[in-house]
């Protein structure tokens, strides 16, 4: 039966040229706009670690001395709340993140000096963020607590300086101090870069940094502390640093910590930690308030920091919307090819065919047209993410069509081309076959 | 024409009626408001930075020793001044457009009661304000005594030329001369009113501060150093650019020169507005294509209807209606079921509009869109049916005595 109502589809198809065409472009393009932002805004909104994601958290304090203006706690921690934080290792993993650039060169490479992007982070990173390495190891904690002078780089800066060969136990010299490669990342790009996330409320929604890539050199903690001494820069600060004084015992924020919490028991302990922490800290005098303490989870935090950018969020509303018309554009167009059929219908209700078959027989002749809206719309898409990849956006290189949003390209064509012929079909099968009859 | 007969027949199609006139509003909204944005970006991309963008750049320098920035400042100024074409060569902290780097909260209290606001400010070295061509609606430019040294940040008690539009912003009505403002200790004391300079980056403020900068004249040194602005003749200034970068190498090897901010001004405020430009040419390219779509199902639905009523054409042509009356007919109810669209597109519009200003920190959507909006759905409308239409005119009289239309 339905091979019959493709068949007969196909015929009625072929016989209005023009109008099926205009229903196909209608939809095409319908559906190619909105698969273009609905990939974009896929991936942009995408959990940037499926599977574990709900087990990292990222505890924040309220250091502020002085009672503080906003209701939130700061995006970052200070020094001394962040390390006692962690070196109380309360978590089940936990790894201190704050990045900086300084001046990198490797001495038996004839490159120019460049400013690389270093993230200065704690052993845990790696495991925690399930980080893939190409070559060699992560450091240890014993290297995190002798200052060990080791880095882990990119992949992007291995091939940069080495030609993508493998550089452990090699050199680079960072500002003025030597450092030994003990690891090289492979190719690693979440997206988007969670870890370092901050202030996303304050850039009026223009937040395609976040989408950027990796740092390209990752070292202990406390190593770069005194490897770049003098080149971290606060988030922010609540009172003005005095001069001389180091950014470790300044009043300024900049250092993040990301705990992994394997069980809601130890995120409710954690929670428990954190306040008797901040009471600790109040009566100790160091903290104004004990009770501005938070943890978001990862995706929650990156909730907060609106991450997706704006004029993403409304390019996808925008191509929503004007799906929408095409789609009124598709039942007008359906339901004028039906009711024009009314005299053959008429014929197919009198030899005997119930409103049911009448109405699958439509909702066929729709499917076959959102088949090929979808087909259009398809290659649509893919013209609209290569044109968004040509783009000097940050995110471009992470744009393209993956097997589910392949699917949901047809599955929407589909579901919206049969939405749109229902009422005509509806229409077409409650024609009543006797008047019809009577006017041929 | 009377429009009774038309309101008569149309009910007889009430729902590719109403699914047609559903599109228009649709079309009417998304139209109106996409407008409204596209028009709001390209403004947003228009704004006056207050200076000589053409005729200046920067060179950024990082990766230096801090202990040796005054050493590193004497050297780029004198270096770079020696380059033939440059005008001047002057310290500053930041450029318009650029990485942002003085941006602090302040208060018109010394307590830091009274906040009032985010801004950027410019701390800039001797022959900055000159550099830049700033212009001065109020006071004075700065002279050779207000550039202070700085211990941290900014100079401590610093005489500062603020924008009109920041001078508005914290003293509506009054004359901003000689007020103060501060930042945490630091105070500040107005010496003059600037016509324009916007910050370096949006800032939170969003399109509505970004003219709340601040200019604090300083002495370079170890707080001020590192950005240097160069000022040449437009023509030459890419040249003069491609020779300071070069000359950097030589005068100053212990440093990176960075490249993505050391570029004219007139490259980093192309770069600042790429993506808002980009929007509003996506913005562009989906009202076209809604427009084509909405006229492409305006086409079809006529099409049908004047097959299908050939007949009654036919009819009404033998009784004696003249060509112009069809085509006229169609073109009347053409105009009624954009009317009606645009009607309950105009509620739309609002709707979405109200979304937006949530979302978007838009303004309202001036009133003068709509007629413009409407306007142009009507010509799109009798655009698309004059095709039908005409077909329809075209009908013989003696297609009243065929019996199957």
């Amino acid at each position: 039966m339905f091979a019959y109502y493709m068949d007969l589809a196909l015929r009625s198809l072929r016989r209005s040229p023009v109008l099926t065409a205009l229903m196909v472009l209608a939809i095409a393009v319908g559906i190619g706009a909105s698969m273009t932002t609905l990939t974009v805004m896929h991936l942009l909104s995408g959990d940037p670690l499926p599977g574990r994601s709900q087990h990292i958290f990222y505890p924040q304090v309220d250091p502020t001395s002085h009672l503080n203006p906003h209701s939130h706690p700061y995006d970052m921690m200070d020094y001394h709340s962040a390390v006692d934080l962690w070196s109380a290792q309360r978590a089940d993993r936990q790894a201190l993140v704050t990045v900086s650039a300084l001046r990198l060169t490797a001495p038996t490479v004839n490159q120019p000096a460049l400013m690389a992007q270093m993230l200065s982070t704690t052993t845990d990173f790696f495991p925690m963020f399930a980080v893939p390495f190409q070559y060699g190891n992560a450091w240890t904690a014993q290297d995190d607590a002798r200052h060990a002078r080791v880095a882990v780089i990119s992949a992007d800066l291995n091939n940069k300086l080495f030609q993508g060969a493998d550089s452990v136990g090699r050199t680079l010299r960072l500002k003025d101090v030597d450092v030994r490669i003990i690891g090289v990342l492979a190719p690693w790009r979440p997206s988007p870069q969670f870890y370092d996330v901050v202030g996303g409320r304050f850039s009026d929604g223009d937040t395609a940094s976040f989408y950027g890539r990796p740092q390209d050199v990752f070292m202990p903690f406390f190593s770069s502390l005194e490897v770049n001494d003098g080149g971290f820069n606060p988030f922010t600060c609540w009172s003005a640093p005095d001069p001389g004084v180091k950014l470790q015992n300044s009043t300024c924020v900049w250092v993040a910590l990301w705990v992994q919490l394997n069980s809601t028991a130890k995120v409710g302990a954690y929670r428990d930690y954190l306040a008797a922490y901040a009471e600790q800290q109040k009566a100790l005098g160091r903290f104004a308030r004990a009770d501005n303490t938070r943890m978001f989870d990862l995706m929650q935090w990156l909730d907060f920091n609106r991450v997706v950018p704006s004029d993403v969020r409304l390019q996808t509303w925008l191509a929503f919307a004007f799906l929408a018309i095409c789609l009124f554009n598709t039942i007008g167009l359906l339901l004028a090819k039906f009711l024009r059929r009314a005299g053959e219908i008429g014929v197919r209700r009198a030899l005997g065919a119930s409103r049911t078959a009448v109405f699958a027989q439509c909702l066929v002749e729709a499917g076959m047209i959102g088949l090929l809206g979808g087909l259009g719309g398809l290659l649509l898409t893919m013209l609209g993410l290569w044109l968004i990849r040509r783009q000097p956006v940050e995110y471009a290189d992470l744009i393209h069509l993956d097997p589910s949003m392949f699917g949901l390209t047809f599955a929407l064509a589909i579901a919206a081309s049969l939405l749109a012929g229902v009422l005509p079909a509806l229409r077409a099968s409650r024609i009543a076959p006797a008047l019809q009859l009577k006017t041929l | 024409m009377q429009i009774q007969p038309i309101l008569a027949a149309l009910r007889q199609h009430r729902l590719a009626t109403l699914l047609l006139a559903l599109e228009i509003a649709l079309a009417c909204a998304v139209l109106c408001n996409a407008c409204f944005l596209i028009i709001s970006r390209v403004q947003h991309t228009h704004v006056d930075s207050g200076v000589d963008e053409s005729a200046l750049a920067a060179v950024k320098l990082t990766g230096y020793d801090p202990a040796s920035s005054v050493d590193l400042n004497a050297r780029v100024l004198s270096g770079l001044a020696k380059i033939s074409g440059m005008q001047s060569v002057s310290v500053i902290n930041a450029v318009p457009f650029g990485d942002h780097a003085g941006t602090a909260g302040i208060s018109t209290d010394a307590a830091g009661k009274q906040f009032a606001g985010v801004v950027d400010i410019y701390v800039g070295g001797p022959g900055s304000f000159k550099a830049l061509g700033l212009q001065l609606v109020a006071g004075s430019a700065p002279d050779d005594g207000d550039y202070r040294p700085i211990k941290h940040f900014v100079p401590d008690d610093a005489m500062v030329w603020v924008t009109r539009a920041l001078a508005d912003h914290l003293w509506p009505g009054v004359d901003p001369l000689g007020k103060e403002f501060w930042s945490d200790k630091f105070h500040f004391r107005v010496g003059g009113v600037l016509a324009h300079l916007t910050r370096p980056y949006g800032g939170e403020g969003g399109p509505g501060t970004i003219d709340w900068s601040v200019y604090a004249p300083a002495q370079p040194g170890e707080e001020l150093a590192g950005v240097y602005l160069l000022r040449a003749d437009p023509t030459e200034l890419p040249r003069v650019l491609r020779d300071a970068r070069a000359a950097i190498a030589a005068i100053a090897p212990d440093a990176v020169v960075d490249s993505k901010n050391s570029q004219p001004l007139g490259t980093l405020r192309e770069k600042y507005f790429r993506q808002d430009r980009l929007m509003a040419g996506i913005l562009l390219g989906v009202i076209c294509a809604l427009l084509l779509v909405t006229a492409l199902g305006i086409v079809g639905l006529a099409s049908f209807w004047v097959q299908q009523r050939r007949r009654q054409i036919g009819v009404r042509r033998a009784l004696g209606a003249t060509r112009s009356d069809i085509l006229a007919y169609f073109q009347t109810e053409n105009f009624l079921i954009v009317s009606g669209g645009i009607v309950l597109g105009m509620v739309l519009v609002f709707a979405i509009n109200l979304l937006l200003m949530q979302h978007y920190e838009l303004p309202r959507l001036p009133l003068y869109y709509l007629p413009i909006g409407a306007l142009s759905l009507y010509i799109i409308g009798q655009l698309a049916v004059l095709g039908p239409a005409l077909r329809a005119a075209a009908v013989p009289p003696v297609e009243a005595t065929r019996s199957v239309g």
